[in-house]
C-alpha cells in the first residue's frame, strides 16, 4: 500500500472521516452520482487509514513462498490483506472476508487455512505458501496444470483458493473417490459451479507426484 | 488495538487479570469475523496460539484433559476412538480449513447457542477447566452456558481445557443445515449412552438461548432401559420408545423463528434427530452397528 502519510489529510481521525465519507456518499446519491465527491471521500478515508495504521503499526516478518518479507502492519490487518495489499501478492483472493467461501485459502506450515480469518501478526515464524509459490518458474505445479487441462474454472475468482485447497487435499490423502474429493473440497465455493471439472482436475493431479 | 503475545499460560492469566477487557484469540474463526466486519473493536487481543500447554491433550486420572487450543482436526484424528461424540461434532464444524484452526476452547468462549460441540459436551458430562491468577476451577458443562453468547467465565478467567471421560459406550451427534459444509446448525442433537451409570445423556443445540440438556428425555429413556433390563441384555428398542424420546427431546428446546429456520421446523427436526441418533447409538450398543448405513430411522 502506498504511504500517504505525507498528505495533509493525516490529521483526520478515522471515525470523523468515515462520518464525512458517509455524508458525501448520501449527498452523492442525491446529486445523482457525484463521483468526484465520493472518490475524494474515499481518498480521504484511505489517507486517514494509512495515518492510523502508521501510528499503531508493528514491524513483522512473514515467510512467504520461501522468502522472508519485512513489513509494518497494524495488528488488526488480516494475513489476506497483508499478502494482497502490502506484499502485492494478489493471487490470493478476497471473497467473503468471513471464512465461508475459501477463495483466500493459503497453506501455513503445510496446512490449509483461510487467510481472512487469521491476523498477519499471528503468522510470524510460519511458512506461508500462496498460489504464487506453487509453480517453479514456468513449470506449473501439477494441480495448476490439471486445472488448465480440465478447464476447472470459469470466472477464476475462486480458482487460487481451489488450487491451494486441492494441493492440501492431495497431501492429506483425501482423493480416494470423487465423493471423498467433494467432501474434502467443501470449504471452497465456486459461484460458476465448475465443480465437476474441479473434481476431475483434483483426481487427475492426485495421480502425479511432484518431483 | 494492542496485540499481546504471551508465551506461557501463566503470562496470559496475568494479562487477563490486569486487563480483563482483552479479547482472547486462538483459531480466530469466530473473533476474526467480528473484527473484519467491525462488529467489535477490542482495545487489545490476547493471542493464545503461542501457548504450548493449551495445545496438548493427555489422560488425567480417569478422564481425558483436552487443552482449549487443540484444533478440531486433531480431536478427529487423535481422539476419534476415545471421544467419538466430540469427534463427530468436530467433523461437522465449518470446512477442512476451519477445522485446522478452530478449537473447542473457542466454541466454549464464544458460547453461541449454535456451537457444534456444546450438545456433546452436555451429553458427555464434560467439565470445563477455567483458570485465573486466583486459581483453577472446574465448571460442569451444564452450568457453563448462561445465555446467548454468555458463559460462566469471570472477567479475569481463561478457558484452560475440557475434561471428558473416554467413551465406554456409543455416542452420536447429528445436525441439520442447508448443506454439508460451512453451515451454522439449524438445530443439533447429541446422545451418549452411560451403561455404567444406567443412564443416557442427551442435549439439544441451536434451539434455545443456550445449548441445553434434554432432561425429561434422559429420565424417560433411563427408566425404559432399566425396567426392561436392556442394559444387561440389549434388544432393539421399540419404535414407541424411540418416538417418545424424540418428542421429549424436542420439548426441551425453546426455539425461535430466525433466518436459518422456524421454531416449528426446529421442534420437528429435533424429534427426528433424537429418534435417529438414539437408534444408531442403541444399534451400536446391541453390536449391530455395521448395519447403520443401510438402516432408515
Amino acid at each position: 500500500m502506498p504511504d500517504n502519510s505525507e498528505t495533509p489529510k493525516q490529521q483526520h481521525k478515522r471515525r470523523t472521516v468515515l462520518k464525512a465519507g458517509g455524508a458525501a456518499a448520501i449527498a452523492g446519491i442525491a446529486a445523482a452520482h457525484s463521483v468526484t465527491e465520493a472518490s475524494a471521500a474515499t481518498q480521504a478515508q484511505d489517507a486517514a487509514l494509512a495515518a492510523d495504521t502508521e501510528a499503531s503499526a508493528v514491524p513483522i516478518v512473514l515467510t512467504v513462498n520461501g522468502q522472508a518479507r519485512q513489513l509494518r502492519v497494524e495488528p488488526r490487518v488480516t494475513l489476506l490483506d497483508a499478502l494482497r495489499e502490502r506484499l502485492d501478492l494478489t493471487g490470493t483472493k478476497k471473497g467473503c472476508d468471513r471464512g465461508e467461501c475459501g477463495a483466500c485459502t493459503v497453506l501455513v506450515d503445510g496446512r490449509r487455512i483461510k487467510s481472512c480469518l487469521t491476523l498477519a501478526v499471528m503468522r510470524q515464524d510460519c511458512a506461508i505458501t500462496t498460489v504464487e509459490g506453487l509453480a517453479k518458474g514456468d513449470d506449473l505445479h501439477p494441480v495448476q496444470a490439471a486445472f488448465i487441462r480440465h478447464d476447472a474454472f470459469q470466472c477464476g475468482g475462486c480458482t487460487s483458493g481451489q488450487i491451494m485447497s486441492a494441493v492440501a487435499v492431495i497431501d492429506e490423502g483425501h482423493t480416494g473417490s470423487t465423493d471423498e474429493i467433494r467432501e474434502w473440497m467443501s470449504g471452497n465455493i465456486c459461484r460458476c459451479a465448475a465443480y465437476p471439472n474441479i473434481v476431475a482436475a483434483v483426481q487427475d493431479a492426485a495421480k502425479e507426484k511432484r518431483p | 488495538m494492542d496485540f499481546l503475545i504471551p508465551s506461557t499460560f501463566a503470562e496470559a492469566l496475568a494479562i487477563k487479570a490486569e486487563r480483563p477487557e482483552v479479547v482472547p484469540i486462538a483459531g480466530g474463526t469466530d473473533v476474526m469475523v467480528e473484527l473484519n466486519f467491525d462488529h467489535r473493536r477490542p482495545t487489545a487481543l490476547l493471542d493464545l496460539t503461542r501457548i504450548a500447554e493449551l495445545t496438548e491433550w493427555a489422560p488425567s486420572e480417569n478422564l481425558l484433559r483436552v487443552g482449549a487450543g487443540v484444533p478440531y482436526v486433531r480431536i478427529i484424528d487423535e481422539l476419534g476412538d476415545r471421544l467419538p461424540g466430540l469427534a463427530m461434532a468436530s467433523r461437522t464444524v465449518g470446512s477442512p480449513q476451519i477445522r485446522n484452526r478452530g478449537t473447542v476452547g473457542g466454541n466454549l468462549g464464544a458460547a453461541s447457542p449454535a456451537g457444534d460441540t456444546h450438545p456433546v459436551l452436555l451429553a458427555c458430562d464434560a467439565q470445563v477447566e477455567v483458570a485465573s491468577v486466583r486459581g483453577t476451577r472446574m465448571i460442569p458443562a451444564a452450568e457453563f452456558y448462561l445465555g446467548v453468547k454468555r458463559n460462566a467465565l469471570e472477567p479475569d478467567e481463561l478457558i484452560a481445557a475440557v475434561h471428558l471421560a473416554p467413551a465406554a459406550a456409543p455416542q452420536q451427534f447429528s445436525k441439520v443445515g442447508t448443506r454439508n459444509a460451512m453451515v451454522i446448525a439449524v438445530c443439533s442433537f447429541a446422545v451418549a449412552l452411560h451403561p455404567e451409570q444406567g443412564r443416557v445423556g442427551a442435549a439439544v443445540g441451536s434451539a434455545a438461548p443456550t445449548p441445553r440438556r434434554a432432561l425429561a428425555a434422559e429420565e424417560f429413556l433411563a427408566g425404559e432401559l432399566s425396567d426392561a433390563g436392556l442394559w444387561e441384555s440389549p434388544k432393539p428398542l421399540l419404535d414407541s420408545v424411540r418416538r417418545r424420546f424424540g418428542e421429549l427431546a424436542a420439548e426441551a428446546a425453546s426455539p425461535i423463528d430466525d433466518v436459518r429456520g422456524t421454531a416449528a421446523y426446529r421442534r420437528h427436526a429435533l424429534a427426528v434427530l433424537a429418534r435417529r441418533t438414539l437408534g444408531w447409538a442403541w444399534q451400536d450398543y446391541c453390536g449391530t452397528g455395521e448395519t447403520r448405513s443401510q438402516s432408515c430411522a
